[in-house]
């Protein structure tokens, strides 16, 4: 039993390990706010739900302590990470930084030029 | 698993330190913004993997506590990139 709980939780650091060196070399690589942000917000948050879950189950099945903070906190993250990306984005594409140089179509801009137009009016 | 879980903190430093570089580096404040957030994200990861390294559950209260902040940081620097400031002011009254 021992060894089939430290299976699992191997393979799940590992799973996250894995992720978050993903979201790092995505950060250092990818041309434009935009490529970063998708890259940094889905992989570092399964990343670190997936370590979250191994030291769960660790605690769990090896030291026989049930921790519900770890699943709040798993809850929390898998909530709010996509979110904060979403408005880091948006936010900046309003503050006016650019997008990379061969992106091939830009659906938000005629969208913002509109929401502008119309703020003027008031 | 002792061994394991070194190795893992070694990578999840690592990982912390190429983020650093691009927080350095960034050329808008929205990529440090995300770069920061990210480096959030990535010591929640040690704070777990350094519990179970020393065997105390004391510390994973920190894992919530690091999440809520790294997400209102995130929300606060982002108002204030997009209008200016973080508070608006009622007008209405």
């Amino acid at each position: 039993m021992t060894i089939l709980a430290n299976v699992l939780v191997v393979f799940l650091i590992l799973c996250g390990l894995l992720f978050l060196v993903v979201a790092a070399i995505g950060l250092i690589r990818l041309p434009d706010l935009y490529t970063r942000a998708h890259a940094a917000s889905k992989s570092s948050t399964l990343g670190v739900m997936c370590i979250l879950l191994g030291v769960f189950f660790h605690f769990w099945l090896n030291e026989n302590h049930f921790n519900p903070t770890i699943l709040l906190g798993i809850l929390f993250l898998f909530i709010t990470g996509p979110v904060g990306a979403h408005i880091m984005s948006r936010s900046s594409y309003i503050a006016g930084v650019k997008p990379w140089a061969g992106t091939g179509r830009d659906d938000l801009k005629p969208e913002i030029e509109r929401m502008k137009k119309e703020q003027n009016l008031k | 698993m002792t061994y394991f879980l070194w190795a893992a903190i070694v990578i999840v430093v690592l990982s912390i330190v190429a983020l650093v570089y691009r927080l350095v580096k960034g050329p808008t404040p929205s990529d440090r913004v995300v770069a920061l957030d990210t480096i959030g994200v990535s010591l929640i990861c040690l704070v777990g993997l350094f519990s179970m390294l020393i065997d105390t559950s004391y510390f994973l209260e920190i894992i919530l506590l690091l999440a809520i902040l790294s997400f209102i940081g995130t929300i606060a620097f982002s108002k204030f990139i997009e209008k200016g400031d973080i508070i608006t002011r009622d007008n209405s009254r």
